[in-house]
């Protein structure tokens, strides 16, 4: 009762205040009115007992506080206050105020963004129910391809999923709706796909476990929200039309709710078709135990109950069980259980986001740094104001309470600017695509736990730079400044300030090394040997299997392609390989290689696993491979002619010792096959930038003909004529060949940016990083040097006028905060380099005591700070000592 | 004429900081503020001793207080003020406006009858705890 009835009187008192303010003055002034009476009763005139009559008194205003208090209804009073306080005294220095929160918005906006990405790529990576008990296998960072037979064992024989199901990729396939046919990107998933995540259909109905009847049944396909967005215009009525994918029918039933785009990070798929079926759009045959690529990844629901560590083993000896039936199908693995959603990118996502973060939080930290110097210059500005507002009666609490007011407010400011601005930014992010052609995108949105992000860090940053002058304000002796005059202590002591300073510019310096450490493995990376020459070298994808042929005919059509290819004008030479040329998509397919004597085929026992690549002749002239020894490829090694194949200078060390010895030996494929070696090329980069040295074959591309693709045309430099010019006349030379066929054109080095995608990233970010940490040591050197020159004016213009040279004139003015500058800067580089150990994880060659970048850093600081300090130099430079001393 | 309005508060604001600085003993009345922070309520029990022999107001409550004690007790004069009001929002005093005895306006502080009751009790409160303490400071020491 007592709490509401204060509650009651607080607010009655809020409301009725100005009534209340002027009863108070009115009778405060009573009496001292009175008292003037009696003095004056005594003897004194009029005016003088008036006066004395105030002065006993004493403080009015503290007093009114006082009474205030013991109301105690004025919470609501004192904060408005201090708002409208703050506001007025932000608004007075505008520069600052901008400043502070331009700096606050930009490291917020950093923070919000990574944040953003933290959330989509590592808390919540798949929008799915109960996606924490969602489990994929792995092979350790290794997807787990499988047999689609072995994947139907593991499913019926595990028993820690309550249910297991399983997708693979449908890549490169034709969608012809009738009007159109667009080469589109999908999942070929079992039956059970849709269950097994407990995802609704958002219109329409999914395929089930029930609808598959064997290969080539249930030829039903599910859109995704966002094709059926872009390609079938939200079209409602979209449940049973008809479609050809690779000119076979196929039956639209359902879309998939929005947000859902399949079980892989980054890659957002088109529509969902039955795994059973994916032989006919350019899959293996999904009964064939030996097809190693029939499925990308299993994955399913834990039993309640069922722990990860207990699920592998289980798994483990399901695949043991496979391994010892079908010895010679299933290659031995140790399966691991990773959280569904993320497959070959784990660790190393991961690591960079997390040190992404850490970088953006060190960010925030400086601009902290920044502002509470910041703070602290203006509150050593504002001591008279102070001492006369401590002598009036007020409280320091008070005091620290208004200052803290401005310091939330530009934080809030600072908060929300930088909030829209990550937002526009996250935005942009999600619809970006890196991979041309790739059906690959960054899952990350902006959501409601990214606003209250912001605004937490806001608060807090708010209060840690808004505390930074409590000690001072504390130890404020009014009596003494008012006489005194706020003269600056000048003293050797290392002030707060200075600490600050040195904390900021060793994060900036910290940031400059990590960015200057990322572009140059970035540009070293570029440079690198990668066993062909991408310029100047058009690809060509083209999947056979869209316009129906089959077969013998396959090869066939091939020939004339790459036939054709060559009679273009300015191309120099042309080739072709099967499914994708090397660096391209990651995808890179290993092979098991025997002596040639070997009775023993298992993939356990191969003498060597290299790269497989099967060609057409003219393929290392049109990519630019250099040849060793031997010779290449020709038309003649064909399925009549003894086996033969090309090698690389690794696989040729390794096996037969050395590049010469190798030609003309003999080596045994998995299928009993001897093949010799006719030539040796050179080495080369297959699957990622990173790897090491990796044997590698080539085999001529008509023992094994697969119908997708790739053509490889060199063009002559020299011709005058450019890739676009080069790409039309491929398309439409193929065009002459098969009107219905689809080619898709890229240079080579376009596609290249896949490999060099989670460079390029790092890299980025790590040089906004760094060029946000320079920008925000230049601020907090500047703002340090300008506030000394200007509290040291006065020194400085009787230095001047005693005969002190310019040299000695600007070291006076700008020794300290040049000296604190290379102190921070020393202190960054130092942890610049031990933190390049974990850049190492992500940028490729990252070498941190690389000598042109320890000489980059320190050009870079060094840069900085002149920049920072000029104008105050020029400012201490035009000192005039004459006016200067008038003035004072 | 605002001019010198405001040239007077100036000069009045800066005597207030210099107040202790040339303010002759007589009202300086430090001794009850000091006393007033060592027991709280004291100050209370004096203005509901002054008040409870007739209305008075503010100024005249100060004289009272001064009357009663022999001019032992001496307050400073604004300290009156958060007390009257604290103990007008705890319903112990009345307040209203009327006419002084020099014809200006005052606000006039009566007793409740809460305040009757609640002076009666720290009345005898206090003197219990005076007797005590006095008692305890007259021990000799054989006593002990």
């Amino acid at each position: 009762m007592r709490l509401l009835d204060s509650l009651q009187f607080r607010i009655g008192a809020f409301f009725q205040r100005d009534q209340m303010n002027a009863e108070m003055d009115e009778e405060l002034r009573s009496h001292m009115e009175h008292r003037a009476d009696d003095l004056e009763r005594n003897g004194m005139a009029r005016f003088d007992a008036e006066r004395r009559a105030r002065i006993e008194f004493g403080g009015r205003e503290k007093y009114k506080e006082e009474i205030h208090q013991a109301f105690g209804g004025n919470m609501i009073e004192t904060f408005v206050q201090d708002l409208r306080f703050s506001l007025r005294q932000l608004r007075k220095s505008p520069g600052f105020t901008i400043a502070s929160v331009l700096t606050l918005m930009l490291a917020i906006a950093a923070n919000a963004v990574v944040f953003g990405l933290m959330d989509g790529l590592i808390l919540r990576p798949l929008n799915v129910p109960q996606s924490e008990s969602l489990y994929g296998t792995h092979y350790g960072d290794n997807p787990a391809w499988q047999s689609y037979p072995n994947y139907l064992d593991l499913r019926d024989r595990n028993r820690s999923f309550e249910g297991l199901a399983a997708f693979n990729f449908a890549l490169g396939v034709g969608l012809d709706t009738g009007k159109d046919a667009i080469v589109s990107n999908g999942f070929a998933t079992s039956g059970n796909y849709f269950d097994v995540l407990r995802v609704q259909p958002y219109l329409g109905r999914f395929f089930h476990a029930a609808d598959e009847h064997g290969p080539k049944s249930a030829p039903y396909i599910v859109l995704t929200y966002a094709y059926w967005h872009t390609r079938f215009q939200d079209d409602r009525g979209i449940a049973g039309r008809t479609v050809q994918l690779n000119k076979h029918p196929y039956t639209i039933i359902g879309v998939a709710p929005p947000g859902f785009q399949g079980t892989l990070m980054f890659v957002s798929p088109d529509f969902f078709m039955p795994i059973v079926n994916q032989e006919e759009l350019g899959g293996g045959n999904p009964n064939d135990r030996s097809n190693t690529g029939g499925v990308f990844e299993a994955f399913g629901h834990l039993k309640p109950g069922v722990t990860p560590a207990q699920a592998v083993a289980d798994v483990d000896s399901v695949s043991a069980y496979l391994e010892k039936a079908y010895p010679k199908d299933v290659p031995h693995h140790s399966t691991e259980l990773g959280r569904e959603g993320l497959t070959s990118f784990t660790s190393g996502v991961r690591a960079f986001v997390s040190g992404l973060m850490l970088l953006a939080i060190l960010i925030l930290l400086a601009a902290c740094a920044n502002l509470g110097s910041l703070f602290a210059a203006r509150a050593a500005d504002r001591s008279r104001e102070v001492a006369l507002r401590l002598a009036l009666g007020s409280s320091r609490v008070r005091i620290l309470r208004q200052l803290l007011t401005e310091a939330v407010l530009i934080s809030l400011a600072g908060g929300a600017a930088g909030v829209l601005g990550s937002v526009m930014l996250l935005r942009r992010l999600s619809v970006w695509q890196p991979i041309p052609g790739a059906p690959v995108h960054l899952p990350v949105s902006p959501n409601p736990e990214l606003y209250w992000f912001a605004l937490a860090l806001a608060l807090v940053s708010g209060f840690l730079f808004g505390i930074v002058p409590v000690r001072q304000v504390m130890r404020t002796n009014p009596y003494e400044i008012v006489k005194a005059g706020s003269s600056a202590r000048l003293g050797r002591r290392i002030t707060l300030r200075d600490v600050l300073l040195i904390v900021q510019i060793s994060i900036c310096a910290v940031l400059v090394t990590s960015s200057m450490v990322a572009v140059r493995g970035l540009v070293s990376s570029l440079h690198s040997n990668f066993g062909f020459e991408p310029r100047n070298t058009m690809l060509a994808a083209v999947n056979l299997a869209i316009a129906g042929y089959t077969g013998d005919k396959v090869p066939a059509m091939q020939r004339r392609m790459i036939d054709a290819m060559q009679t273009i004008h300015g191309v120099e030479a042309a080739g072709m390989v099967n499914s994708y040329p090397p660096l391209v998509y990651t995808a890179g397919t290993r092979a098991s290689v025997f002596k040639h004597d070997a009775t023993d085929l298992k993939p356990a026992s191969a003498a060597i696993s290299p790269y497989r690549y099967d060609i057409s002749p003219g393929y290392f002239e049109a990519a630019g491979t250099s040849l060793l020894a031997g010779r290449s490829l020709s038309w003649h090694d064909d399925k009549n002619a003894p086996a033969v194949a090309v090698i690389n200078r690794n696989f040729a060390e390794k096996i037969f010792g050395s590049v010469t010895n190798a030609v003309g030996r003999v080596f045994r494929l998995q299928d009993g096959t001897n093949v010799e070696v006719v030539g040796v090329v050179e080495n080369g980069k297959y699957q990622v930038l990173t790897e090491d040295q990796q044997p590698a074959m080539f085999l001529p591309f008509v023992l094994s003909p697969v119908s997708s693709a790739y053509l490889v045309v060199r063009i002559n430099p020299k011709s005058g004529r450019d890739p676009q010019q080069i790409a039309s006349a491929m398309r439409s030379k193929i065009g002459e060949l098969d009107a219905g066929l689809p080619v898709d054109t890229q240079t080579w080095s376009t596609l290249l940016q896949t490999v060099l995608f989670p460079s390029q990233v790092a890299t980025m970010a790590l040089g906004v990083m760094g060029l946000m940490g320079a920008m925000l040591s230049v601020t907090g050197i500047f703002g340090m040097a300008a506030y000394s020159v200007s509290k040291r004016l006065r020194e400085l213009g009787i230095r001047m006028a005693l005969g002190a040279k310019r040299r000695e004139v600007l070291q006076a003015a700008l020794g300290r905060p040049l000296k604190l500058l290379a102190l921070g800067s020393a202190a960054g580089l130092v942890l610049g380099l031990l933190a390049t150990k974990v850049l190492a994880f992500i940028v490729y060659q990252a070498t941190p005591r690389d000598p042109l970048v320890l000489a980059g850093v320190v050009f870079a600081m060094l840069l900085l700070g002149l920049l920072a300090t000029w104008i105050p130099a020029q400012r201490a430079l035009a000192v005039n000592p004459l006016t200067l001393l008038r003035e004072e | 004429m605002r001019r010198e309005q405001i040239c007077q508060e100036i000069r009045f604001l800066l005597d207030s900081l210099g107040e202790r600085a040339y303010f002759p003993n007589q009202f300086r009345g430090d001794v009850l503020t000091d006393m007033a922070q060592l027991l709280p309520g004291t100050l209370d029990l004096l203005i509901l001793r002054a008040v409870s022999l007739g209305p008075l107001h503010g100024y005249g409550i100060l004289l009272r207080i001064g009357q009663i004690s022999d001019n032992a007790l001496l307050i400073e004069q604004g300290a009156l003020y958060p007390g009257l009001f604290r103990l007008v929002k705890q319903g112990l005093l009345k307040s209203n406006w009327g006419t002084s005895e020099n014809n200006r306006r005052a606000k006039f502080y009566e007793l409740t009858v809460t305040g009757r009751k609640r002076l009666q009790e720290e009345t005898e409160s206090w003197n219990r705890l005076a007797g005590a303490i006095a008692a305890a400071l007259s021990q000799q020491p054989e006593e002990v």
